[in-house]
Parts: structure tokens; C-alpha cells; sequence
């Protein structure tokens, strides 16, 4: 029982973190119709960011704070000086599809060589901000500590901020008008390079969200969330990559089914259960599971 | 006040879609652009809209140039474009899609003004508020592409193909509510149209497009009794 409960606890939190990292890929997917591989090194760099301001500080919450503002910062950064003069230049031909999703590609190699440059590739750690020992249920240590706990709770709210984000104001239309139909939106006088920025600014501070909120269990080094835009990746795609709520649901979906598979079956199937769950996702539903309904009838 | 284009020239890659069209349409007039699929009259208002670079030649309206603007800066001067294909965008509520030209305007209280002046015109989409607009008829969603220009009380209006896909009555009906609301708020109009006759009987002007030229530009009242405008175009 205790085991059990363990486990959904622990599902909620990996499962907060994933969906983080995909709502990052979603935003900058909606936006920009790329597939942003730089957001490992996006995310990192803002940890190391924010690694930086608690050493000078002490204080995780300002540290907390600085990394999602740097983190969206640097995301409006990358898509007005790299990805907008790209997309200028390219525009035609098989290579419209290609030549943006190699430069992220490419940008997470230079993001990490830098981070490399000024931290060094010795593992750093981030002290968590409150207790990270496992509470107790019934006498038994559980692995679900006031951590795990205060992660969920940030998950939860950065999500219904994004969603009263989108549903509730102007920026939220132009946001989702844009990404819909960018030319129906140029034509409504909606400028749609900025809002684009817009949401790649957005992305880039749940990045940054991500970051703080996982590293402390792990340690930071210049690839520490590769790992983690994988499982990102893949939640966005069960989600269907066009939804935020499809993020949300799909990295929820890959944390139960990474954390039961793993404590109920074996430790090394961690990853199977991953690919696995995309695969039969993409079997039974091929465009994800919230892809968004457009036309009415068929 | 007046779109003036001249010597325009616009390139899809090899293909010459427009080839040296000028053309001038006096303030508060609507000209028709007529020609058969692929004439390129779409590219034309793609172009006029700033969607679509030129080769060359110019554009103005009211002696500012068009060419070289971006879209959404051509669209808060007060040209808007309704492109073809009923365009609404799916996914939104009828009512977002209204909202769309209302984002950036200062004035709110026109913009809510002008949205009444909009369901009045078009009383279904009133009833339709909140549906997505994927799940309108293509007659209703011509009339919220319409309706979503309309609120940002643009002066200059390009509409491509509305009647294109929607049946007799239903084009009927689109063609006068565009002919009221054209006088009502002294828009300056291009209406582009396969259905040559449709356009030309509420257009002051015909412009007669055939392969990316202009063909023959007269008063639309002369172009509908030309013999030889009738046996080539209107089909009788
Ligand atoms: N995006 C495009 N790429 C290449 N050729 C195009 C493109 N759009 C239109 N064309 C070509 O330009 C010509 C004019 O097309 P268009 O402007 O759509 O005509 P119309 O609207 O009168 O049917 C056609 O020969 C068409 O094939
Ligand atoms: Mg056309």
C-alpha cells in the first residue's frame, strides 16, 4: 500500500516535471512550427544562471526568479537575432522544413560549449529549498518528500497562469490566433514576428521553471537535461503537439508510466516504458491524443 | 484618395503571375477584377495585402506606397484583406474571430460599436458566438471573414472569391449585403470574382484579367452589354 501510494505521489511529481519541458516545446511549436532542440541547453543555462545567483545570494527563490526571467529572455533572444533571420533567408524548398529544426540542433551544441566555457563540466549541484527527505506514511519512509510536493504545487500554478494566459486575455488570442493561421492573423493586423518572440519567450521561462525545479535532485552539467527534453518530447507528442493541455496530460501520462513500470516490474525499464507508451499513443491515436479538431463533419 | 497600381509585375518562382497590370480605383468605387482560375487574381491581392513581394512596378493608396509593407502594417492602415477560402480560423470561437482586428485598435469603444454594426449586418453570427468557427457553413464563414474586416473599419477592401463554393442564393444574398455595406460606409473596393457577372452588377468598374493581363478595363455597366465580354466571360 505504502509502495503504492509512493508511486502515484512520485508519478505526480516526475510527471509535473516532464510536462513542464513539453509545454516549452508545444509553445515554441505552436509559434514557430519548430521542433526546438536547443530548449536542453536553453534550460540548463538558465540553471547555471540561477546555480549562480544562489552562490552570490544564498537564496533559491531569488535564484528561482532570475532563471525564469533569463530564461525568457534568452528565448525571445534566439528567436529574434537566430531563428526570424533563418526563416527570412529560407524559404523554399524541402529545406524550409530541415534548416530550422539543424540550427536548434546546432545551437544546443554551441549553448553547451559555452556553459562549458564559463562553469567547467564538473557537476554542480543546487540545494532544494525545503525539506528533501521522504515523508512518513504509516511508520515508512515514503520517496515523496515537501520537494516533490512544492514542485507539483509550482507546476500547477505555472499551468493555470498559461492557461488563464491564453484564455482570458488579448495576448492569449494573438498567441493562439497566430499559431493557428499566421496569415489570417498578419491580415487581422496582428504582428505576428512579435508574438511569435512572445512565445518563444514563454517557452523559455518554463524551461527555465524546469530546470530549477529538477536539477536539485540531480546534479547540473552541461548535458543534465538532455534526458529530460527527450521525455519532453515525447510527452508533447502524446499530447498531440499542438495542445498545452495535451502537454500537461501527456507528461502526467509518461511519469505514471515510467515511475509503476519501474517500481512494480524492473528499474531498466525506464526508457522502454517511454517508447513504448509514444509507440502505442501513435497507434491508436497517430496525431496525439489532444490534437485539436478543426472542420466541422468529417 | 485612391489605389493606384501600375506596371505591376509579381513572380511565382519561373511562373509570371501578374504581368504589367495598372489600374486605378477612385475612392468609394468597387472594381471588380474578373478572370478565370489561375488569371492570377489571387496573387494580385496577395500583393495588394503585402503578403506577397512584387517584381516590379508600384502600388498606393492614397498616395502612400503598398509594395515593400508588411501585412500587418498594410492591415491597422486600413486595408484588409479577405483572402480566399473563406478564411476563418478553425479552431477559434466565432466570437475570437471577431476580436482578431480589435487586438490593436485604441478606440475599444468603436471596436464594440463596429462588432454591433456586424451582427447586424450578419444577424447568424450573432446566434453563433461562441461555436467554433470550423463548425460554420461556408456561406456563414464567408460572412464572419467578412464581419472580422468590417471591425476594423479598414478603407480599402480586398475580397477574393466570397461566392466561390457557396450556392446560388446564398451568393445571391453575399453580393447585396457587399454592395449595401460598401455604400453605407464609403469603402473603396477590389472584388475578385470568377463569377464575372455576380461582380460586374454591383462593381463600378470591370478589370478583365487573362493569364496575368489586363485584358479590357471599362465602366462594369459597359463591360456586362459587350457582346464580345459576354461570349467570353459571362457565358451568354
Ligand atoms: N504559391 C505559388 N507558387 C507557384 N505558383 C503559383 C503560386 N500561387 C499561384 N501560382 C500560379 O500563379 C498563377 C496565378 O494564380 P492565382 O493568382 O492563384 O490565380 P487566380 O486566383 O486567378 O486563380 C497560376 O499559374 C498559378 O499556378
Ligand atoms: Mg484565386
Amino acid at each position: 500500500m505504502t509502495q503504492f501510494i509512493t508511486a502515484v505521489l512520485t508519478s505526480l511529481s516526475s510527471g509535473a516535471i516532464y510536462a513542464l519541458m513539453a509545454i516549452a516545446i508545444v509553445l515554441v511549436w505552436r509559434s514557430t512550427r519548430v521542433i526546438n532542440f536547443a530548449q536542453a541547453g536553453q534550460a540548463v543555462l538558465t540553471t547555471y544562471i540561477g546555480y549562480t545567483v544562489i552562490q552570490r545570494t544564498g537564496s533559491f527563490w531569488i535564484a528561482l526568479v532570475v532563471a525564469v526571467v533569463s530564461g525568457a529572455v534568452i528565448g525571445a533572444v534566439i528567436d529574434r537575432f537566430f531563428m526570424r533571420p533563418i526563416f527570412k533567408r529560407v524559404k523554399s524548398g524541402p529545406i524550409v522544413m530541415i534548416a530550422p529544426v539543424v540550427a536548434t540542433l546546432g545551437l544546443l551544441g554551441i549553448i553547451q560549449a559555452i556553459i562549458g566555457f564559463v562553469w567547467g563540466i564538473t557537476n554542480q549541484s543546487i540545494e532544494a529549498p525545503v525539506s528533501t527527505g521522504g515523508y512518513k506514511i504509516m511508520g515508512t519512509v515514503i520517496a515523496f518528500s515537501s520537494y516533490n510536493l512544492l514542485v507539483l504545487v509550482f507546476v500547477a500554478g505555472a499551468m493555470l497562469l498559461l492557461t488563464l494566459l491564453f484564455q482570458r486575455t488579448n495576448i492569449g488570442l494573438a498567441l493562439r490566433a497566430s499559431a493557428y493561421s499566421p496569415e489570417i492573423a498578419k491580415l487581422s493586423g496582428i504582428k505576428v514576428d512579435s508574438v511569435r518572440t512572445l512565445g518563444w519567450a514563454l517557452a523559455g521561462a518554463f524551461g527555465g521553471l524546469a530546470g530549477m525545479l529538477y536539477i536539485p535532485g540531480y546534479f547540473l552539467y552541461p548535458n543534465a537535461m538532455d534526458l529530460l527534453l527527450v521525455l519532453g518530447f515525447i510527452a508533447a507528442v502524446i499530447g498531440g503537439l499542438e495542445s498545452l493541455f495535451g502537454a500537461f496530460a501527456g507528461g502526467m501520462i509518461l511519469g505514471f508510466a515510467i515511475i509503476f513500470s519501474t517500481t512494480y516490474i524492473s528499474p531498466k525499464l525506464f526508457f522502454p516504458t517511454a517508447f513504448i507508451v509514444l509507440i502505442l499513443v501513435l497507434l491508436v491515436k497517430p496525431a496525439g491524443l489532444f490534437a485539436p479538431k478543426k472542420n466541422r463533419g468529417a | 484618395m485612391s489605389l493606384i497600381v501600375e506596371g505591376l509585375t509579381i513572380d511565382h518562382g519561373a511562373i509570371r503571375a501578374i504581368n504589367n497590370v495598372s489600374f486605378k480605383v477612385p475612392q468609394g468605387q468597387l472594381a471588380a477584377v474578373i478572370g478565370s482560375n489561375g488569371a492570377g487574381k489571387t496573387t494580385l491581392l496577395r500583393t495588394l495585402s503585402g503578403l506577397k513581394e512584387a517584381s516590379s512596378g508600384s502600388a498606393t493608396w492614397n498616395a502612400s506606397p503598398i509594395l515593400g509593407k508588411r501585412a500587418e502594417d498594410l492591415a491597422r492602415s486600413g486595408i484588409m484583406h479577405v483572402s480566399d477560402g473563406k478564411s476563418v480560423i478553425a479552431e477559434l470561437s466565432v466570437k475570437d474571430n471577431l476580436a482578431l482586428t480589435g487586438l490593436w485598435r485604441k478606440d475599444k469603444k468603436d471596436v464594440k460599436a463596429a462588432t454591433n454594426e456586424v451582427v447586424e449586418l450578419f444577424p447568424i453570427l450573432g446566434q453563433r458566438m461562441s461555436q467554433s468557427a470550423g463548425s460554420l457553413s461556408g456561406g456563414e464563414r464567408q460572412m464572419l471573414a467578412i464581419g472580422r474586416a468590417l471591425i476594423a473599419r479598414p478603407k480599402l477592401l480586398l475580397l477574393d472569391e466570397p461566392s466561390l463554393g457557396l450556392a446560388p442564393l446564398i451568393v445571391e444574398q453575399i453580393f447585396q449585403t457587399i454592395k449595401s455595406f460598401v455604400k453605407s460606409m464609403n469603402l473603396t473596393v477590389v472584388l475578385v470574382e470568377q463569377n464575372a457577372m455576380g461582380a460586374l452588377k454591383i462593381a463600378d468598374q470591370g478589370i478583365v484579367l487573362n493569364l496575368g493581363s489586363v485584358v479590357l478595363i471599362d465602366s462594369a455597366e459597359k463591360l456586362l452589354n459587350d457582346p464580345a465580354v459576354r461570349s467570353a466571360y459571362l457565358g451568354f
